[in-house]
C-alpha cells in the first residue's frame, strides 16, 4: 500500500498528513481532520455537496485525490467565518432562507463565493450558470440565486463599488 | 466509493513521466484532470496499479495560434479554453463544446487532452475535433507523432495511443476566412452525456456554396463518428433549407446509437437529424458574418 507524506493549506493553515495514494480529498476533510462542513452527497461528480477551492477554483472534492493537493491551498466552507463574523455568502443564505434541508448548501456557499470573487456583479443567469454544478434536491433554487444576489450586494457596499 | 489500491507519481517532467509509463507499462494510466479517471476507478469500472499524475509537469497548458494551426496543450482545462477571447473569437465550435462538458466545476479540472484520450464516444471534444480535422500529437519515448483525428478513436475506449505515450497536443487548422462553426447538444440536465450531438465545422466559397464541411456526432455509435457521407452530399453546394435537411438525414442515418435511460434508437436518431441540421444552419450563419 502506497503512503505519501503530504502538506496542505486549508483555510490559511498548515496540515500535513500521511495519506494512501486512493484516498479522495473530501476524505482527507472529512475523515483524517475532522472537518464536516463538507458533505459527500452524490460521490459520483455529480452534485457538487463536496466543492471546496483548490487554489482559489472550485472543484469537486470528491474527484481529486488528497496526494494531488500537495502543496496546495484548499478552502472550505469552515473558511468563510472570521472572527466569528459570517462571510455576506453566509449571511446571504440565511437572510433569503437559501436552504432548507441544507446538503447542498456547503457547496453552494463555496461556488457562490468563488464567483463573487471574480463578479461582484453577477446577474442571474451568471449566478445560474455558475451554480449549474450544484444539485439542490430541495429545488430551492430561487431563493439560493437570492442568497447570492445578496452577498453580492453586501460585497458592493463594502468595498465601495456602486451597485447595478 | 473507494478505488482499489494503486501507486501514485507526481512526475515533474515529461521525461520523468514517459519513463514512468515504459516502467509500468500497461499497469500504469496518464492522471490528467482526473474527472473520467477517477469516477471510472471509484466505480471500479477500471483498475490501475500506478497513476502517472501529469497535473504537476510545467508547459502543458496553452493555447496559441502558430504556423496557421491552433495548439493546444493536451492537459489545458475545459475552462481555459471556456474562457479563451482567441477560442470565443476564431474558434466558435470549440467554444461551443467547452461550455457544454460536464459542469462548470468538472471543467476547471477536466482537461481537453483527458478527453480525447478516454476514448469515450460520449464525450463532447472527439465530434468536434472530427469536424476540424485536427491532429492529435502523441509523446512517447521516441518523441512525438501527430494522429490525424480520424485515424485517433479505434473502438470504445480504444485509441491509437500506445501505453506509453502521452498526448500532449491538439492541432486544429486554422480556419480561412468565411468559415464557421457550432456544436449543438441534447441532454437531459447539466452534467449528462449527450443524447445527441453535432459539431459542424464549414467554409463557404464566395459565391455561398459549401467549399469544405466537417460533421462529427456525439454518442452516436462505438467510437465518435464522422459523417463521412453528408459531407460529401454538402460540399459544392449552395446550402439551402432542403440540402440541409438532407445532409442531415444522411448523417442521422450514419448514426448507430444503443438505447439507454436517454431514450430509443429511433429517438436518437431523430435527435442526430435535427441537431445536426441546427449545427449546420448555426455554423453557416456565423460562416457568413466572418
Amino acid at each position: 500500500m502506497a503512503t505519501h507524506k503530504i502538506q496542505v493549506k486549508i483555510n490559511g493553515t498548515e496540515h500535513s498528513a500521511e495519506v494512501e495514494s486512493r484516498l479522495l480529498l473530501v476524505h482527507l476533510l472529512r475523515e483524517k481532520l475532522s472537518m464536516t462542513g463538507t458533505h459527500i452527497g452524490c460521490d459520483t461528480t455529480h452534485c457538487g455537496a463536496c466543492t471546496v477551492l483548490l487554489d482559489g477554483v472550485p472543484v469537486k472534492s470528491c474527484t481529486v485525490l488528497a496526494v494531488q493537493a500537495d502543496g496546495r491551498e484548499v478552502m472550505t466552507v469552515e473558511g468563510l467565518e472570521k472572527d466569528g463574523q459570517l462571510h455576506p455568502i453566509q449571511e446571504g443564505f440565511w437572510q433569503e432562507h437559501g436552504l432548507q434541508c441544507g446538503y447542498c448548501t456547503p457547496g453552494m456557499m463555496m461556488t457562490g463565493y468563488a464567483l463573487l470573487e471574480k463578479n461582484t456583479d453577477p446577474s442571474e443567469a451568471d449566478i445560474r450558470q455558475a451554480i449549474s454544478g450544484n444539485l439542490c434536491r430541495c429545488t430551492g433554487y430561487v431563493n439560493i440565486v437570492k442568497s447570492v444576489q445578496h452577498a453580492a450586494a453586501k460585497l458592493r457596499e463594502s468595498t465601495g463599488t456602486a451597485a447595478g | 466509493m473507494i478505488p482499489a489500491s494503486f501507486d501514485y507519481h507526481a512526475p515533474q517532467s515529461l521525461e520523468e513521466a514517459l519513463a514512468l509509463l515504459q516502467q509500468h507499462g500497461d499497469e500504469a494510466k496518464v492522471l490528467s484532470g482526473g474527472q473520467s479517471l477517477l469516477p471510472l476507478l471509484k466505480l471500479r469500472l477500471g483498475a490501475a496499479g500506478h497513476l502517472v499524475d501529469i497535473g504537476r509537469i510545467p508547459g502543458l497548458e496553452y493555447i496559441k495560434e502558430e504556423d496557421g494551426v491552433l495548439r493546444i496543450g493536451g492537459r489545458t482545462r475545459e475552462s481555459a479554453l471556456e474562457h479563451s477571447d482567441l477560442v470565443r473569437t476564431k474558434y466558435p465550435l470549440l467554444a461551443d463544446t467547452a461550455a457544454v462538458i460536464a459542469d462548470p466545476l468538472v471543467r476547471n479540472l477536466a482537461t481537453v487532452g483527458g478527453n480525447l484520450a478516454h476514448g469515450d464516444p460520449a464525450n463532447d471534444h472527439p465530434a468536434t475535433m472530427l469536424a476540424y480535422r485536427a491532429e492529435v500529437v502523441a509523446t512517447g519515448p521516441n518523441g512525438a507523432r501527430a494522429i490525424p483525428i480520424d485515424d485517433f478513436f479505434l473502438g470504445l475506449f480504444a485509441t491509437a495511443l500506445q501505453p506509453e505515450e502521452i498526448l500532449t497536443e491538439i492541432r486544429i487548422p486554422q480556419p480561412p476566412p468565411r468559415s464557421g462553426g457550432a456544436y449543438v447538444k441534447l441532454e437531459r440536465k447539466v452534467g449528462d452525456f449527450a443524447t445527441a450531438a453535432a459539431a459542424v465545422q464549414v467554409t463557404l466559397a464566395a459565391s455561398g456554396e459549401v467549399e469544405r464541411v466537417g460533421i462529427g456526432l456525439t454518442n452516436a455509435g462505438p467510437t465518435p463518428l464522422r459523417a463521412a457521407e453528408a459531407e460529401r452530399f454538402l460540399t459544392g453546394k449552395s446550402p439551402t433549407d432542403d440540402v440541409i435537411a438532407e445532409a442531415a438525414r444522411l448523417a442521422a442515418s450514419a448514426a448507430t446509437p444503443s438505447a439507454d435511460r436517454r431514450g430509443a434508437v429511433e429517438y436518437k436518431r431523430q435527435m442526430a437529424r435535427v441537431l445536426t441540421a441546427r449545427a449546420i444552419k448555426k455554423a453557416i450563419q456565423r460562416a457568413r458574418e466572418h
